[in-house]
């Protein structure tokens, strides 16, 4: 449904967007990760034919974003960041009036709005002005304006930022709800929220896509992913640790600590050997010394720590 | 989704947007008052004798000059206001022609104003009851008058396209005003032409022709002059021009 391919966007001297290349297809949620200043709004707004590119081309729903921009812009539905919107009109009159924009007209026009109403939860303040809003009203009146037309692609650029935990998790089920049957980007700050919604995430570090992957292949690449967690008492620390050390397929043992009386630590497994394999081995080797297990936990790697490998912070630059 | 159905939504809008807050009934409150004014008080319509609102110092004659500051105040929030609230990202990312966004809101702004000088309807009344007017002068003098408020708030329509400030777009769209106004008054022209060396007379001339009173004077006496309303709506597509031009180069 979204074909980007190379695109660039350069502001002055600085370059904003180097060269980032993804599809998007139909029931697909695809998480935009990176830090602040990487290009992802920058990203979304070439996305949604708000900014012109400098280079690159754009496809939504199969038509050139960039030579006919009104007919792909039908098929497309878009929460700018921070939700903005008129402030002097009413929920209602806000959600006509995109409506209309969309071609909505007459009792298309009214069910349109009852339905995205509905949707966002915006019942009770559907006659309300948009200036007396709290924040999770004016982010969900601006997301209800995004889905009015029942679009088939949707960009939200953070569309939880700024919720509260309840509010966060009703978008979130409502975005992965909606991702099984249209193509959804959205860009986060959020880790969790990628594991929880996405199918695929993209993380850009200074306009380029440094990783692109599931959720959990990105997991994969952290520090310390697949090794095994090991609390053991009844023996001394060190006599286990040598144990541990001897098994097939590991690469070395770290310990966290080690006394008399236990160990506790992590098992690397060496990168050929299969990181269940590793687990059930050092469980066999446990339960034949009968020692005491506390604790046995593969590590699943976590994607913050994905993140700040692969994304350098600008102070650190 | 035709052109016209587009462009009426975004009319309807800003329309509606102008008497959700007290900004339209101000404005179009003070108008009046200092249409009447001037001509009541200030030109003694009464004490001329003179059953007219055309010509030196009558109804029409004070026109340009409350134009001068309404006019860009209505004007000053089209596209100011879209840039700071940020919804211009919302309407630029609907599936219409920039142009329609352009034309809906002008249009908007300008209905405004066909509102506040239908709203000075009692001194054609005043004027019928003192006397026999001719109606010829009457409609002539109003359509000058809202072919000027068209120019300049064209022109504030594309000051506005250009920044996010309403303060800043008053100013400017003001000081353009003033300056197309100054150049063509008469009296200003006339004292031009006595200060520049008389080779200059010529471009004196021609920036006069450029400027609004030149083309507003014969027209507000009741001479509608084909040439005199091109000029304004020339102005006004040249201005809605660059205001098209101003919002697509935002994007780029």
């Amino acid at each position: 449904m979204i074909q980007v391919k190379d695109l660039r966007k350069v502001f002055g001297p600085k370059v904003a967007v180097d060269g980032i290349t993804f599809n998007v297809e139909k029931g697909e949620v695809l998480g935009f990760l990176g830090p602040n200043g990487a290009g992802k709004s920058t990203t979304m707004r070439m996305v949604t034919g708000y900014f012109q590119p400098t280079a690159g081309s754009i496809s939504v729903g199969g038509v050139d974003m960039l030579e006919k921009p009104e007919i792909a812009k039908r098929a497309l539905g878009y929460l700018p960041e921070n939700a903005p919107l008129y402030s002097d009109m009413s929920v209602v009159g806000f959600l006509g009036f995109c409506a209309e924009m969309r071609g909505l007209y007459g009792s298309a026009r009214s069910k349109a709005i009852d339905k995205a109403l509905e949707t966002c939860f915006l019942e009770p303040v559907r006659n309300q002005s948009v200036d007396t809003l709290s924040k999770g009203y004016r982010h969900r009146t601006c997301l209800a304006q995004s889905i009015i037309h029942d679009p088939e692609v949707l960009i939200l650029d953070e569309p939880t930022d700024g919720l509260d935990p309840n509010q966060k998790h009703e978008v979130r089920n409502l975005i992965k709800r909606m991702g099984q049957n249209k193509a959804i980007v959205f860009s986060t700050h959020i880790l969790e929220e990628v594991e929880a919604v996405c199918s695929r995430a993209i993380i850009i570090d200074r306009g380029k896509v440094v990783a692109d992957g599931t959720p959990s292949s990105l997991k994969n690449r952290a520090p310390g992913a697949d090794s095994v967690r090991v609390t053991v008492r009844g023996f001394v620390g060190s006599g286990i640790r040598a144990e541990l050390e001897k098994l097939a397929g590991v690469d070395k043992v770290e310990a966290a600590a080690m006394d008399e009386l236990g160990f506790s630590g992590r098992v690397f497994p060496s990168r050929k050997a299969k990181p269940e394999d590793l687990v059930r081995d050092i469980g066999t080797l446990l339960a034949a010394k009968s020692w005491r297990v506390e604790e046995l936990h593969r590590e699943e790697g976590r994607l913050d720590e994905v993140f700040r490998t692969i994304t350098r912070s600008d102070t650190a630059a | 989704m035709s052109p016209t159905k587009n462009i009426i939504a975004v009319f309807k809008r800003e329309f509606f947007s102008y008497f959700n807050s007290p900004l339209a009934y101000i404005i179009l409150f003070i108008f009046v008052i200092a249409a009447m004014g001037f001509t009541f008080i200030v030109g003694g319509f009464l004490s001329s004798n003179n059953a007219t609102l055309s010509g030196q110092g009558s109804f029409f004659m004070w026109h340009p000059w409350i134009y001068l500051v309404l006019v860009p105040a209505v004007g000053m929030k089209l596209w100011s206001e879209e840039q700071r609230l940020g919804t211009m990202e919302l309407l630029a990312t609907m599936p219409i022609s920039p142009w329609h966004a352009v034309l809906g809101k002008y249009f908007a702004a300008a209905t405004v104003w066909a509102i506040g000088l239908a709203l000075t309807f009692p001194i054609i009344l005043t004027v019928s009851y003192l006397g026999e007017p001719d109606p010829g002068p009457i409609i002539s003098g109003y359509v000058a008058s809202y072919l000027y408020a068209l120019a300049c708030l064209a022109i504030t329509s594309a000051v506005s396209a250009f920044t996010r400030s309403q303060v800043i777009c008053f100013i400017i769209s003001v000081a353009i005003c003033l300056l197309l106004f100054l150049f063509g008054f008469q009296q200003v022209v006339d004292f031009l032409l006595k200060v520049t060396p008389a080779g200059l007379d010529g471009v004196v001339r021609f920036i006069a022709e450029l400027c609004f009173m030149t083309h507003f004077y014969e027209m507000s006496k009741g001479l509608l002059v084909f040439d005199d309303v091109l000029y304004f709506l020339s102005v006004v597509g040249v201005c809605l021009g660059i205001t098209h031009y101003a919002i697509q180069a935002k994007r780029a």
